[in-house]
């Protein structure tokens, strides 16, 4: 019924622009293949957290939950506008990039409830995900930009075109440490694209409560800035490729604001709904939901059927219950391997345990 | 007595009283005197701790008390080691401790190009206290990086670079400032090895100097050995003179972990005998070793850094009066040599820590407790004792700062009072 390279031409939102001439353009080709991988690698998110936050309730995942449903088009989107060698690391909100950068929702699932069989053997849990070319999943707030900038040096050094995408949020956009990485990459024009995800809160603060400046897109001063809407993945798309586009061309580092949303709380201990009214996550459910915007664009634009679309709905959910069966039953780390990895390409040695005669191996 | 109890034994001390310092000369109470532990020695061979690079003791020994005559001309003082050394080490050369570490650096440098340096005036200023001196000139820009005064951003930034595989030498101007950065050097470089479950190594080197300077006031004189020892991950090493300096460097700048280097400021202008072995490209001093720099049968004295000086210092002068020490150069805070520790005061039953540190929660406080747990305690003849950085900020007058830190004379009182003399 569809052909296979089916593409339409699909216009968005213009984006608000700081010390750029011009900007992104204001449509783009969409592939038939393009799109439904978007909507699948969207909905696998969407329901990858929606489970976690089943599991969580359900204590078998435990501690920090930081879900990010509603935002799932910012990190399908990114992942679309640049290539599998270029480098991202964002802070804790991270599951979503975590799947986006490659890893399975099975070795996700199995992190966040602390077994085996998890992407970091259990040892880091929500926070602390690693893949190639993806550096967490990081706890303190901000921290993670100098390393996003550092990581961008790398890349120049090394003289490979690669790009370093680095994430922080709203609330983050106002730690001292990402001017100090802003004025750095700056000045040695580092390939590093500083992306403000902006979900409206820093846990519960809203931007008019934290900032002084809510154009986060233009706190980089000096530094070229466009402001994009977070809840359409082709806009993100789109300005992720004109970003990365800048410095590859050595222009230096470059600054993008998404202006997303998400359902859940700041955290699974957080409602959600204190400092925000029920009406306003309704209405963006109902008006900006990502994964209801794509569908609409690509049934409209006969590039999918309804049907179809269901299909991989039912594939997703399938997919992620399998992979929440294993995360169940898959055993916890050995007690033994608690002395694990503290030190990397070591011989091993002994770590002390809780009194001075349990001892543990430690092996690198 | 104890110490031939054997070392799993769990017998209770005998009832007689310690020798302790507050009991010595009381009515009726017969004084222990050292040389009452000469039964002991010579049942215990100390197994010599393997190092890269054996020294001649003695020579070190003549060499640290020449080392202190630094203001003297050096022709005269080169004159004496001409004619000291020629015997044992005929290409030995004297090297400053800065000189050290520059060359380390600039060997790695040019060993391995993912290795780069960055930190404020490390480039054009030749490095703010010249230890980078030359290095800019001779590989520019891209190597020799000169940062804006951003600790946390750049410390983040070569945490990064690391983490993507370069291999950076991040320099803070003194190890106060890393305070501002300690959550990179933590959180980011320490942990994620363990955190990743083994995918994310660090192959980081933070140094700089540490510790009490002179006239620099309470907060740029804070010694962090004990801050960064604590902490699982990383690695923390403290050189002493210009063999430690390049041995542990070049080791640092290999490893794939995160090290800090706690320098000396007050040490980098000392010149010092560099052996033929510690001149040769692939010289390395391994990370987790003490070195034994003098040997003794009295006591043992356990330092790092500057004060290992002050230790050899105060045990030619104890020499005189017939009381061999043992100077242990710990070289690495974290992992601790503990074994060397132990051995030697199986050897010795005596054992007095030495830091510039202050005394709560610090380097002599953790040899004490490990002391206690194992098996070298049954071999104390004594309470081991600390000597220690006052409890104070450091203060700036001189007298006040003099006194501030661990001077010869206490460091010769407290061996005098552990062996009750």
């Amino acid at each position: 019924m569809y052909y296979l390279d089916a593409n339409r031409l699909i216009p968005f939102q213009k984006c608000d622009l700081h010390r750029l001439e011009e900007g992104p353009p204001v449509t783009t080709v969409l592939t038939r293949e393009d799109g439904l991988r978007y909507y699948r690698m969207m909905q696998t998110v969407r329901r990858m957290e929606l489970k976690a936050d089943q599991l969580y309730k359900q204590k078998i995942i435990r501690g920090f939950c930081h879900l990010c449903d509603g935002q799932e088009a910012c990190c399908v989107g990114l992942e679309a506008g640049i290539n599998p060698t270029d480098h991202l690391i964002t802070a804790y909100r991270a599951h979503g990039f975590t799947f986006t950068r490659g890893l399975s929702v099975r070795e996700i699932l199995a992190e966040l409830t602390g077994r085996r069989g998890g992407c970091a053997k259990g040892k880091g849990g929500s926070m602390h995900m690693y893949a190639k070319n993806f550096y967490g999943g990081n706890g303190i707030v901000g921290a993670q930009v100098p390393l996003g900038a550092g990581i961008a040096l790398a890349c120049k050094y090394n003289g490979k075109d690669e790009v370093c995408l680095t994430l922080y949020g709203d609330g983050a956009a106002n730690q001292g440490q990402i001017f100090e990485a802003y004025n750095m990459a700056a000045l040695w024009k580092l390939p590093c694209i500083f992306i403000c995800e902006n979900n409206r809160y820093g846990m519960g603060t809203s931007v008019e409560r934290a900032a002084a400046s809510t154009d986060y897109y233009k706190r980089g001063d000096f530094i070229p800035g466009l402001r994009v809407d977070g809840m359409d993945v082709l806009c993100v798309r789109e300005a992720t490729k004109f970003a990365a586009a800048h410095c590859r061309a050595g222009k230096g580092p470059i600054l993008m604001e998404l202006q997303t949303y998400r359902y859940h709380g700041h955290s699974m201990s957080d409602p959600g709904v204190s400092y925000r009214t029920r009406e306003e996550i309704q209405e963006v459910r109902s008006k900006s939901d990502p994964i209801m915007l794509l569908k609409d664009r690509m049934v409209n634009n006969d590039l999918a059927s309804v049907e179809e679309l269901k299909e991989i709905d039912v594939e997703v959910r399938k997919e992620i219950e399998d992979a929440a069966q294993f995360a169940t039953a898959d055993p916890e780390p050995p007690l033994e391997e608690l002395g694990y990895h503290i030190y990397s390409s070591d011989p091993p040695f002994e770590v002390r345990g809780a009194n001075q005669w349990i001892k543990f191996k430690s092996i690198s | 007595r104890r110490g031939r109890t054997s070392p799993g034994a769990t017998s209770p001390r005998p009832s007689a009283p310690h020798p302790r310092w507050e009991l010595a000369g009381h009515a009726g109470a017969a004084p222990f005197h050292w040389s009452e532990s000469l039964g002991r020695r010579g049942l215990i061979r100390p197994r010599p701790r393997s190092v890269v690079v054996q020294l001649q003791l003695e020579d070190t020994v003549k060499m640290a008390a020449v080392s202190a005559l630094v203001r003297r001309p050096l022709r005269q003082v080169s004159g004496l080691l001409r004619r000291r050394f020629h015997r044992t080490a005929p290409a030995a050369l004297q090297v400053t401790v800065r000189d050290a570490i520059n060359q380390g650096m600039d060997e790695e440098l040019e060993r391995d190009e993912k290795v780069f340096l960055l930190g404020e005036e490390v480039a054009q200023y030749d490095g703010a206290y010249k230890v980078s001196r030359g290095l800019w000139k001779k590989y520019g820009d891209k190597r020799i990086i000169d940062t804006p005064i951003s600790e946390m951003g750049f410390a983040g930034i070569a945490v990064g670079a690391a983490m993507a595989g370069l291999r950076p030498i991040c320099e803070f101007m003194t190890f106060n400032f890393s305070m501002q950065a300690i959550d990179q050097v933590i959180n980011s470089a320490a942990k994620t090895y363990y955190m990743s479950g083994g995918l994310q190594s660090v192959p980081i080197v933070f140094r700089g100097p540490n510790g009490a300077s002179a006239g620099v006031a309470a907060q740029h004189s804070q010694c962090f050995a004990a801050w960064y020892g604590h902490c699982p991950g990383l690695k923390v090493v403290s050189p002493w003179n210009s063999e430690d300096a390049k041995g542990l460097i070049k080791s640092a700048i290999r490893d794939n972990n995160p090290v800090v280097v706690l320098e000396n400021e007050l040490m980098y202008g000392v010149p010092f005998e560099l052996p033929s072995e510690a001149q040769s490209k692939d010289f390395l001093i391994p990370i987790g070793k003490a070195k034994i720099e003098r040997q003794g049968t009295h006591v043992t004295v356990v330092a790092h850094s500057r004060p290992v000086g002050h230790c050899l210092e105060a045990a030619t002068v104890l020499s005189k009066e017939g009381i061999e020490c043992e100077v242990v150069n710990l070289r690495t805070i974290r992992p601790m040599d503990i074994e060397t520790i132990e051995n030697s005061v199986m050897k010795t039953n005596h054992l007095v820590t030495v830091e510039g540190g202050w005394p709560q929660f610090g380097v002599g406080a953790e040899i004490c407790a490990r002391i206690m747990e194992g098996q070298a305690f049954n071999f104390l003849d004594a309470p081991a004792v600390r000597v220690t950085g006052a409890d104070v900020p450091m203060p700036y007058a001189k007298i006040l700062e003099d006194n501030s830190v661990p001077q010869v004379k206490d460091i010769i009182f407290a061996i005098k009072k552990t062996l009750n003399i």
